[in-house]
């Protein structure tokens, strides 16, 4: 009861907003007709009032029905860059401020947007869904203003409208939310330009790390390996000098060689470490936690419980996101105890590392925590924090489909009584089809019926044909099945395989 | 009888270098391999005096080595095995030590620029001793250390602790240290005393009861 006068409420409220749809309606006409004329700074404002509308429209639907929908715009424009010489420039004008190529901008995005246009359409014929709405309370209005007149009908006629309009109402929101979500929800298309858009960035982003990385590690081995390895070299050239003339001289430096040469190999396992530490390409990611966890001065507690290793790139994302995270929980949080665990939740792979330190870490302050959502973002993958103050701390990294392409197929077995079924199937199949089915009939066409192991021809006369014909069909049967079920059985699981698939992509 | 000897490492130069160096200090190398599968035959097979393996071999370039020697051990245990790498984890060191029967090293790959320490080391796990790296005992020590009563000890007693966990006898590291023999016994009593252990002469059976205290001081909560 309390559903239905929600509903009623709601319906009446939407289908006068509804109504009132119409003044902007108006607006929207004159501003069409200005823009025609040449004034276009009205289209702007107008465009926006009525993104507000629908912003409204989609927020409603959301809460009061049940199904939100996603804005469908486009993302906007990067704000304009000023070139060099300190000029903006758009197309072919060059502009002293950024505010014209910025006005520009925005008005050719909201004018080449289609989901500007799919508003519009949305605006026009709202007013129309919503009288659909507002019916039902015309006509229970009606007839409720009829006692006045003198008819013996109304007044039962006025009850069943009252009624039928409670009962309609759900169903009628209903359909406004299909009509809403008709043209206010984003198209396949806009989807992927919003997707198109991030990848962008995250691409972006990952050749910037990647760029800088490659930088540190060349300027590491410039200034460490490489310069003693010259070092090394003219010390060598030195000795060979003194070789004859000051033995003694010659052995002391090349003790020293020896030292720089085990300083460069100190500085490149160093190096290495950095890049990609040589547990975690010699046992995976669980025991390279672990290794990790051993080297921390806190108590550090690895659950592990993965069968199979991600892809290599994935790996060391989620290996380096970890080692942040420890030391970050070491030097901001104070921790002295972290627990780690690392699992599977179907494809996605899970870390969540847990202390007991002081908290309040913000991954909008912390540049560490910025770093470690650029690495994971080049995965698809994230980051989620729940640092109070006072702590303890979460952090939960999440890799979607990381282990999608290393899992095994995994066959579902088939359950024992199929398993018999087949085999009764093949194994005996022949014996009613044959013996007992075909060759009985045929024997029986030839009126042969002195066979003795032919079973079907000791029943009585009537009984003899639908016996042969039961037998055909029991062998027949029996074939099919052997047949059939281990097909089906491959079909259903490798369809249950795809369906989850499929959903993965759609997500 | 010069002790025997099987090396295990997958760089021509590296293996060539090791064998020559073997040889020259009086080594048998019976056989000198170059992955994970020959080593273990060679292992199981020859029953060495002490097999020197590299961690990273062919075919899958992991922990190959470190896999045959754990296999091996668990096939002949107490088999004297030396592991050598390129870099030192706490984790390889603890499987190594796991079993608790010594005979065990684990060395960085640049310690065998010191023949002689190189030789040492070598010799001391084929007579069932324990050589652990600097590096690794640092490491174990540094994630250690903010526990009691490891605290309590002084610097030179942590320098003995460090050097006696590397594997060195008593007489090692009053060479080292540059003290009395009887001063070094002094300390490891006090050592002792302050971690809780049972006192030992046996070098290896000290070793290992410092090392898995320390393990132990670690895990616990």
């Amino acid at each position: 009861m309390k559903r239905h006068v929600v509903a009623i409420g709601q319906g009446l409220a939407l289908g006068l907003l509804a109504l009132a749809d119409i003044v902007l309606i108006a607006l929207s006409l004159v501003t069409a007709m200005l823009t025609g004329l040449g004034m276009i700074f009205v289209f702007t404002p107008t465009i926006r009032l009525i993104r507000r509308r629908t912003m409204l429209a989609r927020e409603l639907t959301g809460r009061w029905l049940g199904t939100p929908v996603a804005p469908s715009y486009l993302p906007p424009p990067p704000p304009p860059r000023p070139q060099p010489d300190g000029w903006y420039r758009h197309e072919r004008q060059l502009y002293k401020t950024p505010r014209w190529p910025e006005w520009n901008n925005r008005w050719k995005w909201l004018f080449t947007d289609p989901a500007t246009w799919r508003d519009g359409l949305w605006l026009f014929l709202n007013p129309v869904a919503g009288t659909f709405l507002l019916l039902p309370f015309a006509v229970a209005g009606c007839f409720l203003a009829a006692p006045w007149y003198p008819n013996p009908v109304a007044t039962p006629a006025a009850a069943v409208a009252a009624l039928a309009t409670v009962i309609a109402m759900p169903w009628l929101l209903r359909g406004y939310g299909w009509w809403n979500h008709l043209l206010l929800s984003p198209t396949a298309r806009s989807v992927l330009a919003g997707r198109v858009q991030r990848l962008d960035r995250v691409r972006l982003e990952a050749a910037d790390s990647q760029a800088a990385e490659l930088r540190r590690i060349e300027r590491d081995l410039h200034d460490g390996a490489q310069a003693r390895l010259v070092a090394m070299g003219m010390t060598l050239g030195a000795v060979e000098e003194l070789m004859d003339r000051d033995p003694a001289a010659a052995k002391a430096l090349l003790a020293k060689v020896r030292e720089a040469s085990s300083t460069a190999l100190t500085e490149l396992r160093g190096l290495v470490r950095g890049i990609h530490p040589p547990v975690l390409a010699e046992r995976g990611l669980g025991d390279a936690v672990r290794a990790l966890a051993l080297d921390s001065p806190m108590k550090v507690t690895v659950t592990v419980d993965l069968k199979t290793r991600p892809e290599s790139p994935v790996e060391s994302a989620a290996y380096f996101s970890i080692s942040e995270l420890l030391t970050n929980a070491a030097r901001h949080g104070g921790a002295e105890r972290v627990w780690i665990d690392i699992s599977r939740q179907d494809r996605t792979l899970r870390v969540t590392v847990t202390d007991d330190g002081s908290g309040g870490a913000d991954p909008s302050r912390g540049s560490g925590l910025r770093g470690i959502e650029r690495r994971l973002a080049a995965f698809d993958g994230v980051l989620a924090i729940s640092s109070p103050p006072g702590g303890p701390t979460t952090a939960i990294i999440d890799l979607p489909d990381a282990l999608t392409w290393s899992e095994p197929e995994t066959k579902v077995p088939m359950p024992r009584w199929k398993l018999v079924v087949v085999g009764l199937g093949w194994g005996l199949g022949w014996l009613p089809l044959f013996p007992q089915g075909l060759v009985t009939m045929v024997a029986k066409l030839a009126g042969a019926d002195a066979f003795s192991w032919f079973l079907a021809l000791y029943l009585p006369g009537p009984w003899q044909w639908p016996m042969i014909v039961f037998n055909i069909l029991l062998g027949l049967g029996m074939y099919g099945a052997a047949l059939a079920l281990p097909i089906a059985h491959a079909r259903r699981h490798s369809m249950t395989e795809n369906t989850i698939r499929s959903l993965k992509l759609d997500r | 009888m010069s002790p025997r000897v099987v090396i295990a490492e997958d760089l021509y130069l590296l293996r060539e270098g090791l064998v020559h160096l073997l040889q020259a200090h009086g080594f048998e190398v019976v056989a000198a391999v170059e992955s994970g599968p020959e080593l273990l035959t060679a292992l199981t097979g020859e029953r060495p005096d002490v097999a020197v393996v590299d961690v990273r071999l062919p075919p899958t370039f992991t922990d190959e080595g470190l896999q045959a020697a754990l296999a091996a051990r668990r096939a002949v245990p107490g088999l004297p095995v030396l592991v050598l790498s390129q870099h030192v984890e706490q984790l390889y060191a603890r499987e190594l030590l796991a079993d608790g029967s010594g005979a065990i090293g684990y060395l960085l790959k640049d310690r065998v620029f010191n023949a002689e320490q190189f030789v040492d080391a070598v010799r001391r796990v084929a007579a069932g001793g324990t050589a652990m790296d600097p590096e690794v005992i640092a490491k174990l020590l540094a994630s250690t250390a903010r526990h009691e009563p490891l605290g309590a000890l002084t610097p030179r007693e942590r320098e003995v602790l460090e050097l006696m966990a590397e594997g060195r006898s008593n007489a090692a590291i009053s060479q080292r240290l540059f003290l009395s023999e009887s001063a070094v016994g002094k300390h490891t009593a006090s050592i002792f005393g302050k971690l809780g252990l049972a006192p030992s002469d046996d070098d290896n059976r000290r070793v290992l009861a410092v090392l898995t205290y320390l393990n132990a001081a670690r895990s616990q909560p």
